[in-house]
């Protein structure tokens, strides 16, 4: 028992971040609830969920490359390109649903493998790297779309935007009015779908040689280098992760708006909030520290102080300006370390 | 690269190079006209300084982000710098303009600095913040429309007219390529922007007051947005929302074509000024070609990679 308390202890100052991540997101949604004027809601969550599905897979798609002491600039531009991949290929019967779906996330998962062999065997920076690459993930999605449309499966659309019993009555898996079923018809399926790539992606690989190595890198690259660990391994599997979430965030936008859109402000501000999210999820940019999950609840942090600004009435023309403020100051949280800093040479690093 | 050109100093050889490609895209250009048309306009000195009038505008941005790139920073928030400097020059209006929007900037690079080298958030996420805010407090300002208050006069020559048949564009943008080249190469400042940028501890422990370092490097860079807010401002007549998005990007990609390490400490202006004009050529030989934007995306991203992979290839890791 004392052995399972202190284990607790050690992970909770281990990451405090993650769970005042937590904390703070579980007191927004429930004061945000609380302030609806229709209270808590099946139909809401549904909504929330939804509008947080992109953000969220960029912002674990960031976080990959991030722990490595890198960063993805191309994330937002490849969620574009998967995005419009999708608005052509997901249609038709089942069987060719499927397999566009999959030539959706296989485009992604190699355009982040490429991104990964350049940063590896090119030697570039990462930042500047994915810069450059993400302007050619925009131009090939702008070649596949020049104007914004596309034919997505409406059958693959309503199911996946709504709740469990949707879901289920759209393909009559089963009767969706039984009694064992009722208690968990309400979950929305956005919801799941990003729960189990999350702890059925992110978890598994963390655990692995390659994702421990990640780790190793962006903590201390020589060090890892002398231990014998795959550097280059790692490296590239990072980026083919990115890649990979970013295709799913970019599959997920096409079902939900039945369209492609190659739309290169919206891919920019896609990528930079993803940064944001993975900040505020706990994760350090200076690497080795954080995890996908926490950028999942950083995500839905910066999602829900949006989702505020429609039930409190401020005048909609300061809205981007509270936006960017609560931005900044919950950047501006870690300062904190610096004033408790005695030695100053701790702050360079 | 061993067999490129061996007898050539690191520093030197971004710059060699991106000449080079310079030439090259001249003559590809030209090439392409000359077989379409039966004409070589991209030649023409006409031309030329035309293009050179609206590459004014990113060689001012780039300069300002190459200073703060020296330090191994990044400055997310010029695009807005921009557009805030450029609004508020037009709002103020008369006598006042110019002056007005390059406080903005100095301000905004105030702000950045602060965070950065005293609060020690990373400059990437806190410029990003900032750009925000400054987005917000513009689109409170303006209602989320294009205002309607026009470019002084004085803007307008600054940046539309001509003199001596040169575009005063390329003037102001001379000028600034001075100051910063003198700032960096012959000044106590410049020096201690290359040492900070090399490894700030061991400039600290040297007596170096990086934190005012960076700081005055973010207020260089903020002033340098601001002018070229204002200038674009003066062009286009008057200032409107999201004016400078167009920037950030061929800013910081100019920057490290010009054979700035983007981890800072190592680079030369004359490669940032070279950077500018390969970016600037390339964009209007393919406007030339009439290419579609997704082919021209393509192709610059592969440009700014292939380029990198000559001469920009980091070392191997060792312990």
């Amino acid at each position: 028992m004392a052995d399972i308390r202190s284990a607790l202890a050690t992970n909770m100052r281990q990451n405090v971040a993650f769970y005042i991540a937590i904390a703070m997101l579980a007191s927004l949604y429930l004061v945000y609830n609380l302030m609806h004027p229709r209270g808590f809601s099946a139909a809401v969550l549904i909504q929330n969920s939804n509008e947080s599905v992109a953000i969220i897979f960029l912002a674990m798609a960031q976080t990959v490359p991030v722990l490595l002491g890198g960063l993805d600039l191309s994330v937002g531009a490849i969620m574009t390109l998967a995005n419009c991949v999708a608005s052509v290929v997901v249609n038709g019967s089942p069987g060719q649903i499927v397999l566009g779906m999959i030539i959706t996330l296989a485009t992604g998962t190699a355009f982040g493998f490429m991104n990964g062999l350049i940063v590896v065997y090119g030697r570039l920076q990462p930042i500047i790297a994915t810069l450059a690459t993400g302007a050619i993930a925009i131009g090939l999605a702008l070649f596949i779309r020049p104007v914004p449309g596309g034919n997505v499966d409406g059958d693959i659309s309503w199911a996946l935007t709504n709740d469990l019993y949707e879901f289920v009555a759209t393909y009559g898996l089963f009767d969706a009015d039984a009694a064992w079923f009722k208690p968990i018809a309400w979950i929305p399926v956005p919801l799941l779908i990003v729960v189990v790539i999350a702890f059925g992606v992110w978890l598994p690989f963390k655990r692995t040689v390659t994702g421990r190595t990640i780790y190793a890198v962006g903590s201390a690259e020589g060090a890892a280098f002398m231990s014998g660990l795959p550097l280059n391994r790692a490296k590239i599997a990072a980026f083919t992760l990115a890649g990979f979430f970013a295709a799913c965030g970019g599959l997920y936008l096409a079902i939900q708006t039945s369209s492609g859109n190659a739309d290169i402000t919206q891919a920019g501000a896609y990528t930079l909030n993803s940064i944001a999210a993975v900040v505020v999820g706990g994760t350090s940019l200076l690497g080795g520290v954080g995890g996908a999950i926490g950028s999942m609840v950083g995500a839905l942090i910066l999602r829900v102080i949006s989702f505020y600004f429609r039930i409190v009435s401020i005048d909609p023309l300061l809205q981007p300006l509270i936006e960017g403020l609560v931005l900044l100051a919950a950047v501006s949280l870690g300062a904190f370390r610096t004033l408790q800093v005695k030695n100053r040479l701790n702050l360079f690093r | 690269m061993k067999f490129s050109i061996p007898n050539l100093k690191t520093e030197d050889k971004p710059i060699v190079i991106a000449s080079a490609f310079i030439l090259v895209i001249l003559a590809v250009g030209t090439a392409y006209t000359l077989s379409t048309q039966g004409s070589a306009p991209l030649l023409s000195p006409g031309y030329l300084l035309q293009q050179l009038q609206t590459g004014s505008f990113l060689g001012i941005v780039a300069a300002g982000m190459m200073v703060v790139i020296l330090l191994g920073h990044i400055d997310l928030s010029v695009a807005w710098t921009m557009t805030a400097a450029a609004m508020m020059a037009t709002t103020v209006g008369g006598e006042m303009a110019i002056p007005v929007g390059i406080a903005i900037g100095a301000s905004v690079g105030l702000v950045n600095g602060f965070g950065v080298a005293y609060l020690r958030v990373p400059s990437m996420i806190f410029t990003l913040g900032v750009d925000s805010v400054l987005r917000g407090l513009m689109v409170a300002h303006t209602g989320g429309f294009a205002p309607q208050d026009a470019a002084t006069p004085l803007m307008r020559t600054l940046a539309a007219s001509k003199t001596l048949g040169i575009p005063n564009a390329i003037f102001v943008w001379l000028v600034i390529s001075v100051i910063i080249a003198v700032m960096l190469k012959r000044t106590a400042f410049g020096r201690e922007i290359y040492v900070t940028g090399n490894r700030e501890v061991a400039a600290y422990l040297s007596g170096i007051r990086t934190r005012r370092v960076i700081l005055g490097s973010f207020i260089v860079s903020g002033i340098c947005a601001a002018m070229a807010g204002v200038m674009l401002a003066g062009y286009s007549a008057r200032a409107y929302q999201g004016m400078g998005n167009a920037f950030l990007l061929p800013a910081i990609a100019a920057v490290v074509i010009g054979g700035t390490r983007i981890l800072g400490g190592q680079g030369r202006y004359i490669g940032t000024l070279i950077g500018v004009i390969l970016i600037v050529l390339l964009n209007s030989v393919l406007s030339i070609m009439q290419m579609p934007e997704a082919g021209r995306q393509v192709i610059y991203g592969s440009v700014i990679i292939c380029m990198l992979l000559v001469y920009g290839r980091g070392n191997r890791v060792h312990s």
